[in-house]
């Protein structure tokens, strides 16, 4: 009993965790080329309704998934166009792209409140799948096999590949990188459509997986915590990885206490409480000294060369 | 040109334009293979716009670039490099988080391996005698050694011609011999060296050939070995230059400045600590502070100013009284005025008009406020009166601090503060990027106004500017201070070797002094390091 | 046919001034395309959403009661964007002002006098102060970035707030209503013009408007907030302390959006109620930047966005338009503004560029 108990609390984590995980990576590697994108929230709706329209239309959460990562890389596109080529204030660009993110979400998604759509089906045969033990590993959305390979990719390419080094050089001195001859708005636009893709597909799952269904304002700022996940991360994958699960066990912990019925607070508490336990890692994680190393160089900077 | 030899590079009628300046206009001049060429010009020239467009970053407007007799448009960096074009940049473009190996592999257009780009690293640095960590992160590294990764990195390429963008602004007399040793091998080995400048005695030491620069045109030409400083730099400056009107056999006042163990610790990762601090200013005195770049001038005129509070009450007086509790805008009304060394963004607001930027530092003594409301109209006349009296190219009170050319901002900046007649001055950089004429009025300023009384300390990278403004010098060196000498009694290879961090050590400096291997001082920097410990 | 952008040697001040119109006209344009290609009529959605509660003088009051809270809360956050501190978080500071207020007004809802509403006033402002007194001590303390602390609080105010409601502050006579009990006459702000929803608070935003205009114009603490922002190296160098600005513009940016909170909560609703917050405090910020931070802008800002509230609300009823709809124009508005905001700075040149014509 004990165990079943144990594996659908495990389940529940991943469930959780993936999403902000994957918004959260994206948003990691926008910010390592020195681009600050506030508009994760409003990019992970576009992908929850985007993705969750295209589903019921065509059936397939596949092409649903994709159109979700599709439609957020182009608003991520637009904040890129501001940013980048209209050097924009990236604060104020990426609010605004999270208002705009809010209304187009609930203007689009109007006509598909209360309907379902399919589901992804399971990746592994159902032996293993259904599995009352083996589940943990086999009986999961393909997108959370997917944003653990991402993890991975993205851990390698920041550490090992060329082309990793030349983001994080962009991100770190931009003025160097450009006089040495690399495109940094290039890079930039790469590495901010990325975000949005990942974005997107993290919202994706909200209504296609995890709720599934659509809902106004569904993601309920998850988008925010991602982005001080990445802060809590001090811009590493891998710690990234540890912080978004971290955070799936306490919201999962919450949730089973409360069914369990342990009323030990008011519900409001409990439902402040990420948003609580965020501000207060956040600090916490301020207090390390040299963490502001960490962080890319450029990060916010508009860039505007002489040519 | 004979058909035998055409000219490594050439630049035919070469023009650029920017809005409101013409950067370059009709250069040309040709470098051939093996010859050292320098590029000499006043700042503001023209030089930085025309190794852009060598190294593709940048395109000309008109003209052409030839490269070994064909003509070439140069896109990108890439295709200089691909071209055998090295380039060294005077600010180096440098990623101070990243390790040395991941700043040249930056640089490089291929993609080696880590362990294949290390080995040829150090076949290179044994070549030419250099020594470089490839692991070391560069903000661990001195600037000397900074360098040096920039010079590898342009090696590595195998360069057919290797652009030196005033390449000895950072470093010492003796990095600058084995610099000098290095750049020679090459040429021998047949490469051509663009070599820009502004210092004379460089040219004259190391170019074969010599093309003038002066407001973007061409000037002249001459091998600098033939020609004397005088006549070079007259070419340069375009006229006599004019000397600074100081009356000899002055006399000083009672000590007005006094400084007294001053101590700052080291803040974040790119700042340098100051130990022990201590001189003294007389009414009347200039004291010229010398050192290479990133030594601790940049904390020692914040921790002067008051922007960083200094925790010793007693470090810092004016007269009998006390500053060092004081933060800045008291230390302001006390007499102690500052003028930091970047213009844009701390000396003054690139996008406020020069009225506020009046307000930002004269309200007090000026009374451009009172009792927390702004007085607009006195602030208005008293940036008239400074444009006025410091003859600031400005169209008024108005304009942006942004649209005053570099030596105008700093004329005004100077203006804002002697205007104020302060009896403590302490400038940074007085005349960093500043055109020949706005140097001599500023210079002038500073004469005029020790004459008046004030006591003036200037911090300076420039050793022919302190020698000139100056009647004590002393240098900085790791955060540390030597004690004050007076100008006209001290050698310049002396100041050389306190530059470079042998002071106190009197049998280091003699050793130093008399060692033919100089290569030493290069490949230890950690002589002032180890030091300072 | 190339465009390319040519730096101006001084910002234009009539771009400064054109752009906020140039964004609206082309939210304009842009919305009528998108809501005709949904299948609206585009034409008469965006006359019913700008132009329809401008000329219709019944709708001018409710564009006021509309436009006060936008026009104060935004006039509290350019203090801070001018000084780079981001308090995106105005919403939650605005929730507590009104709690607070509303606690006052609770304790005291068997008293009367004059003195009751101006006390709601004060707790109102403390309260909005508290709620961004937590951001402004991690950031000077800890460095603590405030964009996302001043948000998260947002989130944790709004579960005061239901909190509040569900529990200690419900009506007892309210029928189990998630609600306070009604304010009292000493409670309520007074209409200033009879037979009309325009009560003090209207006022009261144009007088707020000025004194902020007045403080941030002729005043060595305005001149402080402006230094701050753009150069701050250079405020050092003038002797302005970097924390205490950014405590001074938290402070006042909560004081103005807790006063609001207040103001609404003792005008509109007469009450405390959990639909309270309805997003004032995010449109605040399209409205500071549409506003170009300028508190005067700000009023007109505050009066172009409330047109579009009113004006949703009727395009709602009279064409079907979903509610979002107003939303999306607000934001629109303000991506439109950011993107032409490049004039300001740059000159759009067409055809080739130099280089080209030399080839």
């Amino acid at each position: 009993m004990t165990s079943v108990i144990l594996v659908s609390m495990i389940m529940s984590i991943v469930g959780v965790s993936t999403p902000i995980l994957l918004a959260a990576l994206g948003e990691l590697v926008a910010e390592k080329s020195g681009v600050l994108n506030l508009g994760v929230e409003g990019m992970m709706l576009i992908g929850a309704v985007s993705g969750f329209a295209v589903t019921y239309l065509t059936g397939s959460p596949w092409l649903g998934v994709i159109a979700a990562g599709a439609c957020a890389t182009l608003s991520a596109l637009m904040f890129g166009y501001l940013t980048l080529s209209l050097t924009s204030n990236q604060v104020a660009t990426g609010l605004a792209l999270t208002i705009f993110g809010i209304s187009l979400s609930s203007l689009v998604g109007e006509s598909f409140v209360g309907l379902t759509v399919p589901s992804f089906g399971a990746v592994f045969p159902a032996g293993l799948s259904e599995n009352p033990t083996l589940r943990l590993i086999f009986g999961h959305s393909p997108v959370v096999y997917f944003s653990l390979v991402m993890t991975w990719a993205v851990w390698h390419f920041l550490t090992n590949t060329r082309g990793g080094l030349i983001l994080r050089a962009v991100g770190e001195n931009d003025y160097s990188a450009h006089s040495i001859g690399y495109s940094v708005i290039a890079v930039r636009y790469a590495a901010v459509a990325f975000g949005g893709a990942m974005a997107g597909i993290a919202g994706s799952y909200y209504s296609m997986v995890l709720t599934p269904m659509w809902a106004e304002q569904l993601t309920a700022g998850r988008g925010w915590i991602a982005l001080a996940l990445v802060v809590f991360s001090v811009w590493r994958p891998v710690r990234l990885f540890f912080g978004a699960y971290l955070f799936g066990l306490v919201m999962t912990l919450e949730l089973q206490s409360k069914a369990a019925g342990f009323n030990f607070a008011p519900p409001e508490f409990m439902a402040a409480l990420p948003y609580l336990a965020t501000v207060v890692v956040l600090a916490l994680i301020s207090m390390k000294k040299r963490r502001a190393m960490a962080a890319p160089a450029c990060l916010g900077r508009p860039f505007k060369p002489a040519t | 040109m004979t058909m035998t030899a055409p000219p490594r590079i050439e630049l035919d009628g070469v023009t650029k334009a920017f809005p409101g300046v013409l950067a370059n206009d009709r250069v040309s001049f040709a470098v051939k293979p093996g010859e050292i060429h320098a590029l000499l010009g006043e700042n503001g020239a023209g030089k930085s716009t025309l190794v852009k467009m060598i190294y593709g970053i940048m395109q000309p407007d008109a003209g052409a670039i030839r490269w070994n007799g064909a003509p070439v448009t140069v896109a990108t960096p890439k295709a200089a490099r691909g071209m055998g074009v090295g380039m060294v940049f005077q600010h180096f473009s440098l990623f101070e988080a990243m390790t040395v190996l991941e700043n040249i592999a930056l640089g490089m257009d291929e993609n080696l391996g880590r362990r294949a780009l290390e080995a040829r690293i150090r076949a290179v640095m044994a070549e030419y005698g250099l020594t470089l960590d490839p692991h070391r992160v560069v903000t661990t590294l001195s600037v000397g050694e900074r360098q040096r990764i920039e010079i590898v990195r342009a090696l590595l390429l195998k360069p057919k011609l290797l652009v030196m963008d005033e390449p000895t602004s950072v470093l010492t007399p003796q990095e600058v011999a084995l610099l000098f040793r290095t750049l020679r091998q090459l040429a021998a080995g047949g490469c051509s060296i663009l070599y820009i400048s502004h210092k004379l005695h460089e040219i004259k030491e190391l170019c074969d050939h010599a093309t003038i620069l002066r407001g973007g045109r061409v000037v002249g030409a001459c091998t600098p070995a033939r020609e004397s400083s005088k006549s070079m730099a007259e070419l340069m400056i375009g006229g006599s230059l004019k000397q600074i009107a100081k009356v000899e056999g002055r006399t000083f006042g009672a000590p007005k400045f006094t400084v007294q163990g001053l101590s700052l610790p080291k803040i974040g990762d790119f700042g340098t600590a100051l130990s022990g601090i201590s001189f003294s200013v007389r009414q009347g005195e200039i004291l010229g502070i010398a050192g290479v770049a990133g030594n601790g001038q940049n904390e020692l005129l914040l921790a002067l100013s008051g922007e960083i509070p200094t925790s010793d009450p007693n470090a810092v007086r004016i007269g009998n009284a006390s500053l060092a509790a004081v933060a800045i805008g008291a230390r302001r009304r006390a007499g102690l005025s500052a003028v930091p060394e970047e213009r844009n963004g701390h000396g003054a607001v690139p996008d406020f008009s020069l009225t506020d930027n009046a307000i930002l530092t004269a309200r007090d003594r000026m009374g451009l406020a009172t009792a927390g409301i702004l007085s607009t109209g006195r602030a208005r006349d008293y940036a008239a009166a400074v444009i006025k009296g410091f003859a600031v190219k400005a169209t008024g009170p108005e304009a942006l601090a942004e649209s005053l050319s570099g030596g105008n901002l700093q004329k005004y900046i100077m203006g804002r503060e002697i205007m104020q007649t302060p009896e403590v001055l302490v400038v940074s950089q007085p005349t960093w990027g500043v055109d020949a004429g706005a140097a001599a009025a500023i210079h002038q300023a500073l004469v005029d106004l020790a004459a008046r009384g004030s006591a003036i300390v200037v911090i300076s990278q420039d050793l022919d500017e302190l020698l000139a403004l100056s009647d004590g010098l002393a240098v900085i060196n790791q955060g540390r201070l030597s004690p004050v000498m007076r100008v006209g009694e001290v050698a310049i290879d002396e100041i050389g070797l306190l530059m470079g961090g042998v002071h106190g050590d009197p049998k280091a400096t003699a050793k130093l002094a008399h060692d033919p291997h100089i290569k030493d001082v290069y490949d230890t920097p950690s002589i002032g390091a180890a030091h300072a410990h | 046919m190339p465009i390319r952008l040519e730096k101006r040697r001084e910002p234009s001040r009539s771009m400064l001034y054109a752009t906020p119109a140039i964004a609206v006209g082309l939210t304009m344009l842009t919305g009528a395309v998108i809501f005709t290609a949904i299948g609206y009529n585009g034409f008469a959605a965006v006359w019913e959403i700008f132009v329809s509660p401008l000329i219709d003088p019944n709708r001018w009051q409710d564009l006021g009661v509309k436009a006060a809270p936008l026009i104060i809360i935004a006039v509290g956050l350019s203090f801070g964007f001018r000084a780079n501190v981001w308090n995106i978080g105005a919403e939650g500071q605005y929730i507590m002002g009104a709690l607070a207020g509303t606690g006052v007004a609770l304790a005291t809802w068997e008293m009367s006098g004059p003195w009751i509403l101006p006390l709601m006033c004060v707790a109102g402002m403390l309260g909005g102060m508290a709620w961004a007194a937590v951001p402004a001590l991690l950031r000077t303390r800890l460095g603590v970035n405030e964009i996302l602390t001043t948000l998260m609080l947002t989130y944790v105010a709004v579960q005061v707030l239901y909190y509040l409601m569900n529990g200690p502050w419900k009506d007892p006579m309210g029928f189990n209503f998630p609600q306070t009990r009604l304010f009292n006459e000493s409670q309520l702000l007074p209409t200033v013009i009879p037979q009309t929803l325009v009560h003090l608070g209207v006022p009261l935003a144009g007088v707020i408007a000025v004194a902020a205009w007045f403080v941030m114009t002729r005043t060595v603490f305005g001149f402080q907030i402006r230094t701050v922002g753009r150069a701050p190296a250079a405020a050092r160098h003038a002797g302005f302390d970097a924390n205490r600005t950014v405590w001074a513009s938290l402070m006042i940016g909560g004081g103005l959006a807790g006063l609001a909170g207040v103001f609404e909560a003792a005008g509109p609703f007469g009450q405390m109620v959990p639909q309270f917050p309805v997003g004032y405090g995010f449109t605040a910020i399209i409205v500071a930047f549409l506003g170009r931070l300028h508190p005067l802008g700000i009023v007109l800002a505050g009066i172009v966005l409330a047109v579009t509230y009113i004006g949703g609300e009727t395009a709602q009823t009279r064409l079907g338009l979903p509610d979002a709809a107003a939303g999306l124009f607000q934001a629109m508005t303000l991506f439109f503004l950011l993107a032409t905001d490049v004039l300001v700075r740059y000159r759009i040149r067409f055809g080739a560029d130099a280089k080209g014509a030399a080839a």
